[in-house]
């Protein structure tokens, strides 16, 4: 824990020193995804660790978004959704026998792109997740934790019973991770978590997953690079490739750590898109 | 890696959480089914009886003499329908696209909004008390049953439908045609008639065949205001009180001997009313499409 | 030549043909002649009741409401078995039918495969394009017989210590009054909540399924309670159909006065009365007593109606393509014919 503290510290201040042992918190093998007959991302392989922030970038339509949904099985949801291959998450397959795709949600959370609060008071928002798992005792509580977790307490205790519609973009967002974190899950995925927001509120929820990432394994996925270079300990870089028959992939090209990709990719493709030669 | 000391799997409770929304959703398609069944048993038993008493004298004669179930036909009932749904759509639909106009077009917002208001409310008015009010107005000038009367109370149930239909196809139409046509100097009155109104066109027509098999359908504000009972003879003066096929229904389902034919006019109903919606419905569809609604 | 500031306005006002200079103000004088026609409807309506009804209320005054008597004979009039006969069926039908409705409206937005979705949906609006003479016809003659042979005998048999299941069984009376009803305002009622269901954002429903609820629990959690409002005004409109509705009742219930519990015993509502009665009335006074049942039902309905535009005013705030689809499922309470 020591060790990864330090290390937020140095993150912020630029410098990212390998972290020791890394455990591996999902083991992508061979995954593909297909929408229909449509290929999606193909064949990615990726290990993701824990209590670290990975990012994935890349040009839009590469399948970033796709990709993160894998992990918590959201996918399902997508009528003619069919992935090939193995997500592991700790070592058990999320798409094997006996998964239950609703338990797998639960430990894995997700912050979406737009803030999507639910027309209720924010204490029911964060509260929703907490009385469907069976809690009775001590929402108030938990509530307060995970407003306080999501650095949104200070500005929402005094009226905690209001529609959670009249906050504004960056404290909906906020709201909409305090929600995930009250579950406890283990991880929490972000689909361009910022994409919607000022920079102002942008900057507010990169602090936070930095703070978050001391209980979390957080994975973000974004379109801006410099958000990417800013809080993210590893970085991967999905690409297009385009098929003979002219349909067009997502695959991973390069994943390292963030600074090695941002100052020495091993990939042309990515130092193209890097250095903004592409996309 | 360590053998991981949990589990992705059912726990006892997500069973329960589990079997109640697999539960929820089996109650949701049986729902969907028993609609259906019971749409598929209307139709049904009514093509079946209906279908039956249909000949070509069913829709050539008129009423036979006396109370003969077997010879006649409804031709009088016939054009009665469409005398008087006829008339109507010829009061509603010029109306209803001239509220349509001023309520998209070039109203202010607050009278915008009375009127709309006003054409909802007349909405939901029950159409028996349409007829009620037909009747007191008319009978206090006009003295007897007619034809026009019955049209009278089938416009006031049409005018609103047409003018929403016709004010939703408005606001598809899109703005930027309006301001080509307006930045060419064409005045606001030709822009609205010529550019707006034209290029909304197909989704007035069927906004207004919707209305059209629903004033078909209508029974109860015909009631007192054109002839309930037995008319003699084929007759297509608006003047004269005139039957309807719905009319026929309603007079004969109660005396079993002419139940076939208050059977047969329900298949012939029914298959007009559900084809024509069906019809506008897709063409609506399409229509809205197109226009990117 | 040399053309000054004030010419070349001249020269653009000439432009325009004089159909152009009165277009405008004729174009907008005819279209609001046209809307305050369609308001003065309104008023005229409201107007004529209340006069009609004057001879009645002279006689019974506010009375009419709570006396039970229809008596053409002694020429006395009230109103209240009827209001407790349109209560009671309107009533019944909508709590039967706004679960089912609800149910129908989950499945064709959530559970329904996209090609089932367009088909099936069409379906249940054809169930609303039914005129309501022939689903009365249908409802005497081939659901009444089942109500009095099957439906009464079974519900009296197991429900029987409930004073609402006992009596003569018939192919006319409540319980066949309140099925028919029911038939009409489900599609009502199901094809507006389906418009609303697929105006609120899928965001919405992922953000519930990513917290682990299970499809349910998004459904009663999240999903609903974003529409109640819609949802509630859908139930009133339908209830108001209900309510209003007169040849389909007037057909099945088999028109007597009187206030009994039982489901299975025949009654009568304000206006089936009027439909069946109005034509034969023997007296002013009787005429008088039917326009002033018209006029409660006009009181009803304005009041259910209106209830409903205020449920879905908070929605109107929202985008426009929202307030199409509402607007456009409000058409659907307009397909069925009475």
């Amino acid at each position: 824990m020591e060790a990864i503290r330090t290390k937020i510290e140095v993150a912020g201040a630029g410098l990212r020193p390998v972290v020791g042992e890394r455990q591996a918190v999902f083991e992508a093998r061979d995954v593909s995804v297909f929408y229909g007959d449509q290929l999606a991302i193909d064949n990615v392989n990726i290990d993701i660790y824990q209590h670290l922030i990975t990012a994935i970038i890349g040009p839009s339509g590469c399948g970033k978004s796709t990709f993160i949904r894998t992990l918590n099985r959201m996918t399902d949801l997508v009528p003619g959704a069919r992935l090939s291959g193995q997500v592991r998450y700790r070592g058990i397959d999320l798409y094997g026998p006996g998964v239950d795709a609703v338990e797998v949600r639960r430990r894995i959370g997700m912050v979406f792109q737009k803030p999507n609060p639910f027309p209720k008071s924010i204490y029911d928002n964060v509260a929703y997740g907490l009385r469907i798992l069976g809690m009775r005792n001590g929402l108030d509580e938990r509530v307060e934790r995970a407003l306080r977790s999501a650095a949104l307490w200070d500005e929402v205790k005094d009226r905690l019973g209001d529609t959670a519609l009249g906050l504004s973009g960056g404290q909906q967002q906020r709201l909409c991770i305090a929600r995930a974190i009250a579950v406890e899950p283990e991880v929490i995925l972000f689909d361009e978590p910022a994409s919607a927001l000022d920079p102002i509120s942008t900057s507010a929820i990169e602090d936070l997953m930095h703070e978050l990432k001391r209980d979390y394994t957080l994975v973000i996925v974004t379109h801006n690079m410099q958000q990417a270079a800013r809080v993210a300990d590893m970085t991967a870089f999905f690409g297009l490739e385009v098929a003979p028959d002219e349909s067009r992939r997502g695959v991973l090209v390069e994943y390292d750590e963030t600074e090695k990709i941002f100052t020495n990719p091993s990939d042309k493709r990515t130092e193209d898109y890097i250095t903004g030669r592409f996309g | 890696m360590a053998e991981p000391a949990f589990s992705l799997r059912t726990s006892d409770r997500l069973r329960r959480r589990q079997l109640v929304s697999r539960a929820m959703g089996a109650v949701a398609v049986g729902a969907a089914l028993l609609a259906v069944a019971v749409l598929a048993i209307v139709v049904i038993s009514v093509a079946h009886r209906g279908a039956g008493a249909l000949n070509l004298d069913f829709f050539t004669q008129s009423q036979a003499q006396g109370f003969n179930p077997n010879g006649g036909g409804v031709l009088f009932a016939i054009v009665g329908s469409a005398v008087l749904v006829g008339i109507a759509t010829l009061i509603a639909l010029p109306l209803g696209v001239l509220v349509a106009i001023f309520i998209s077009e070039l109203a202010p917002p607050h009278l915008a909004r009375i009127a709309r208001m006003a054409l909802d409310i007349t909405n939901g008015i029950p159409t028996i008390v349409i007829g009620i009010f037909v009747f007191t107005m008319l009978m206090a000038i006009h003295g007897q049953q007619s034809a026009i009367a019955g049209s009278l109370a089938l416009a006031i149930i049409m005018l609103p439908l047409v003018a929403r239909a016709t004010e939703e196809v408005l606001l598809l139409v899109p703005s930027s045609l309006r301001e080509a046509s307006l930045a060419l100097g064409v005045s606001r009155w030709r822009t609205t008639l010529q550019v707006v109104v034209p290029s909304a066109l197909g989704g007035i027509l069927t906004g207004t065949t919707l209305a059209i098999a629903r004033a078909a359908g209508e029974t109860a504000p015909l009631l007192f205001l054109t002839s309930l009972g037995v008319s003699s003879h084929a007759d297509a003066n608006p003047f004269h009180p005139l039957q309807s096929l719905t009319l026929v229904i309603f007079t004969y389902f109660d005396v079993p001997a002419l139940q076939t034919k208050a059977w047969a006019a329900a298949f012939v109903l029914m298959c007009f009313v559900l084809f024509t919606s069906l019809a506008a419905k897709l063409a609506l569809a399409r229509y809205r499409k197109k226009l990117g609604g | 030549m040399k053309i000054s500031h004030a010419h070349e306005d001249a020269a653009l006002e000439r432009t325009r043909g004089w159909l152009d200079r009165i277009g405008d103000p004729v174009l907008r004088a005819i279209t609001f002649s046209a809307a305050a026609l369609a308001v003065t409807i309104l008023g005229l309506i409201a107007y004529e009741l209340v006069s009609g009804s004057r001879l009645a209320f002279r006689s019974f005054g506010l009375g009419f409401i709570t006396s039970q008597t229809w008596d053409t004979i002694h020429n006395q009039f009230g109103a209240l078995s009827l209001i407790f006969g349109t209560a009671v069926t309107a009533v019944l039908a909508t709590l039967i039918a706004t679960p089912l409705a609800i149910a129908i409206a989950l499945f064709l937005t959530e559970l329904a495969p996209k090609h089932v979705r367009s088909l099936l949906g069409a379906l249940v609006e054809m169930l609303a394009a039914i005129p309501s003479v022939i689903l009365g016809l249908w409802g005497i003659l081939i659901l009444g017989p089942f109500v009095q042979n099957q439906l009464e005998p079974f519900l009296g048999s197991t429900l029987g210590f409930l004073p609402f299941f006992r009596g003569q069984h018939s192919p006319t009376g409540i319980l066949t009054a309140v099925l028919i009803l029911t038939i009409m305002i489900v599609p009502i009622v199901a094809s507006v909540t389906r418009e609303l269901l697929t105006t609120v954002p899928s965001e919405l429903r992922e953000g519930a399924l990513a917290l682990g609820a299970t499809r349910w629990e998004m459904v009663r959690g999240v999903l609903l309670p974003a529409a109640r409002p819609g949802i509630l005004a859908a139930v009133a409109l339908g209830f108001g159909r209900a309510v209003g509705e007169a040849m389909a009742v007037l057909m099945t219930i088999g028109g007597t006065i009187g206030i009994h519990l039982s489901l299975f015993g025949h009654s009568d509502t304000l206006a089936a009365r009027i439909a069946g009665q109005y034509n034969g009335a023997s007296t002013n006074l009787q005429t008088s007593s039917l326009v002033y049942l018209a006029t409660i039902l006009l009181v009803i309905s304005l009041a259910v109606n209106i209830g409903a535009q205020f449920l879905i005013k908070p929605i109107d705030r929202r985008p426009r393509r929202q307030r199409i689809a509402l607007d456009r499922a409000f058409e659907a309470q307009g397909l069925s014919a009475d």
